[in-house]
């Protein structure tokens, strides 16, 4: 008992010094792209032979690693670090790589695998390493045919991109868009089909009648598209697999500025007639038109939100073209943008919390996002003339198009497609095998 | 050309750091000696320039005593903060402990040991009189963890190493908590997320990746910039990571 009291008072009266834990806030920290290595995929000699007589390229290993690094690098989130610095070499597919080697030239992570043939399949393995943590992120394998190769880099990508930046990436897409050919005042328009890094091109129609503002349904599958087939101008539906088309709904005037729903059900457009137009639907299972606006304005580029309870469009029924918002029905119209200047284009995003929009002001015109409330406008990049914003299927990258100014003789003229992340700072010019226009971003297309 | 920030919230102005430097400048106005200490040695290298510099602050003092030269320019800023803020009673009693200060460093130069000790105990019983610390009050001083500007050096490290993972959805909670146990060098030698349960919950696969990136800014950092003293204050440390101000611009 004496003992017990004998602690109790050291205990009481002893002098302790405790130290409370101390807390710091970490909020700021860098934007710079992650240092990462991609380490080229190895390949057995046996399957090299084999990829190169069937796909006529020497080593399939080094090349969809490369398409794997161009994307990357492409994203601006990652800076894939130059093959000349590695010191250890590829053949590491199933091995603990050698992590100080990679943290000595300051690599955070690293992508390593091996391709082989297998079964007349092409079989790729891939691992991610946060070389910091000397630890093993992900492990996937992917079989296909062999022509399939290029898909695999894009698919490689996309799951290094998930893991590493938390959101679903945008690489295994296609992008369909306006390809033009031939002087400015005779412009010949070809609808055209691509992957996202511009490879694999193809030309969906012949360029007879004039097209403009392609766009996908949700399974990218199907596009809807304005056709100026025997002059006049009409929203058609075409089916890529199978090549056939059709007339979207029979409507007595113009229909333009077509676009899907989000569940693909619907396509809702413009329609134009004695000066003025509204937004219709029209349900592609049983063909029923139903009228959305109807104002005496301009009411036009309707597109839908994520959820398909909200439809963004573009109106001149305040005096100038300016965005709404409105119930998918056509109820509780809402004005977004005031700022100054002109807006059309709204494109509402696929992750539901910004519209993109082009807008014109004092003869310039800028690439731009805003809130769906209309808050927090950002205007991206601004140039001579661009427009049509068109959304990656994450949310994160716009595609649009510019055009340059002719000289004075009239020549000089160009139209490119451009992307540029959410942060502005990422602007690259997309690689088209002509002058191109009106892009749409299909969806994954491995989902 | 583009025009990122054109429409942005003033992601840049963030209130909670000026009220931490104001904390801060009445802890760092408390010890003069070392900054005494400093001006001395100096005064021992040029002794005789030194007094010739410094002999005309009696004149000035005399004519407009507002305007005293004070042994060192951030003491004189931090004085300028106080007078703005501060009642000017404390003020005044801190200006008479620093030119009285002056003058003696001025007239005997060479009993440096006994003038820092004297300004020490001085000051901190002028400090005591004009704010009347508690016993609380002084254990808390003690207990609290780093300095701001230890704090600032610790920060400004960890946010050049910390590559924020830029497709996390901003309207969720983003702050990942992790305990570090540290060397006296720095180096970690644990370190535990406090949350770890929700690195699996379905729907949070964004915590796993913004926890990652928390822990390879903290491996990337190391040996952290820990202050060279007082071990016991910072061997466990907590960093709250969020990435909220960061992604909603």
């Amino acid at each position: 008992m004496i003992k017990k009291l004998f602690y109790l008072v050291l205990f009481i009266f002893l002098p302790i010094k405790v130290f409370a834990l101390i807390e710091i806030d970490i909020t700021r920290g860098n934007l710079d792209p992650l240092p990462l290595a991609v380490s080229p995929l190895s390949i057995d000699d046996l399957s090299k032979k084999e990829f190169k007589n069937i796909v006529k390229i020497e080593n399939i290993g080094s090349e969809i690693s490369n398409i794997v690094e161009n994307n990357l690098r492409t994203s601006g989130l990652f800076n894939p670090l130059s093959k000349d610095a590695f010191l250890q070499a590829p053949d590491i597919a199933n091995l603990k790589p050698r992590f100080e080697d990679w943290r000595l030239i300051k690599a955070q992570a690293l992508i390593t695998g091996k391709v082989s043939y297998i079964n007349e399949k092409l079989r790729v393995e891939f691992r991610l390493w946060d070389v910091l943590a000397a630890k093993e992120m992900m492990a996937l394998a992917f079989t296909t045919v062999p022509s399939n190769w290029r898909r695999v880099g894009h698919i490689i990508t996309d799951k290094i991109y998930e893991r590493l930046t938390g959101e679903k990436g945008y690489f295994d897409t296609r992008i369909i868009y306006v390809a033009e050919e031939g002087p400015k005042t005779k412009r010949i328009k070809k609808l055209a089909i691509m992957d996202q890094d511009g490879f694999n091109n193809k030309f969906l129609t012949l360029g007879n009648e004039l097209v403009l503002t392609p766009r996908f349904n949700p399974t990218s599958q199907m596009v809807t598209y304005l056709s100026y087939f025997k002059n006049l101008p009409r929203v058609y539906l075409l089916d890529i697999e199978t090549g056939t088309q059709e007339v979207v709904g029979d409507f007595p005037g113009m229909t333009f500025a077509p676009r899907f729903s989000p569940n693909g059900k619907k396509i809702i457009m413009s329609f134009a007639k004695d000066g003025k137009s509204d937004i219709y639907t029209m349900d592609l299972e049983n063909r029923i038109v139903e009228r959305i606006t109807n104002h005496p304005s301009i009411d036009t580029s309707p597109s839908y939100s994520p959820d398909g309870k909200y439809i963004c469009f573009n109106s001149d029924r305040s005096g100038y073209q300016q965005i709404y918002v409105m119930n998918s029905d056509g109820t509780n119209v809402k004005r977004i943008s005031f700022g100054k200047g002109l807006y059309g284009t709204p494109v509402w995003s696929p992750r539901g919390d910004l519209i993109a929009f082009t807008k014109l002001h004092k003869g310039k015109f800028y690439i731009g996002v805003m809130r769906v409330d209309g808050s927090g406008e950002r205007l991206l990049t601004e140039n001579f003339y661009q427009e049509a914003p068109s959304w990656s299927p994450n949310g994160r990258v716009l595609i649009f198009y510019r055009e340059t100014k002719t000289n004075a003789k009239g020549e000089g003229f160009s139209a490119k497609l451009w992307s540029i992340d959410l942060t502005g700072y990422n602007e690259r010019l997309v690689e088209t095998a002509t002058d191109a226009s009106d892009p749409s971003w299909s969806s994954l297309l491995s989902n | 050309m583009s025009l990122p920030f054109l429409a942005k919230k003033p992601i840049d102005l963030p209130p909670i750091v000026s009220v931490e430097l104001i904390q801060i400048t009445e802890k760092t106005n408390i010890p003069f000696a070392p900054k005494a200490k400093k001006i001395i040695e100096k005064v021992k290298e040029k002794e005789k320039k030194l007094v010739s510099e410094q002999a005309p602050p009696k004149k000035v003092k005399k004519k407009k005593p507002d305007a005293i030269p004070l042994p060192d320019e951030k003491v004189n800023k931090i004085e300028k903060i106080k007078d703005e803020k501060q009642n000017p009673e404390k003020i005044d009693n801190e200006v008479k402990q620093v030119s009285e200060f002056e003058k003696k460093e001025l007239f005997d130069p060479n009993n440096i040991a006994a003038l820092i000790d004297k300004s020490k105990i001085e000051s901190s019983e002028v400090n005591k009189q004009s704010k009347k610390v508690t016993q609380d009050q002084e254990r808390n001083v003690e207990v609290t963890g780093l300095s701001l500007s230890e704090e600032d050096a610790l920060k400004a490290q960890i946010f050049g190493c910390w590559s924020i993972p830029l497709g996390l959805p901003f309207n969720e909670n983003l702050l990942v908590r992790i305990r570090l146990q540290l060397d006296p060098d720095g180096s970690v030698t644990k370190s535990e997320i406090l949350d770890h349960a929700r690195m699996n919950k379905p729907g949070q696969g964004f915590y796993k990746v913004l926890a990652e990136s928390a822990l390879r800014a903290i491996k990337l950092c190391q040996p952290l910039r820990v202050p060279t003293t007082g071990y016991e204050r910072w061997k466990e440390l907590q960093l709250n990571f969020d990435a909220r101000e960061m992604l909603e611009g």
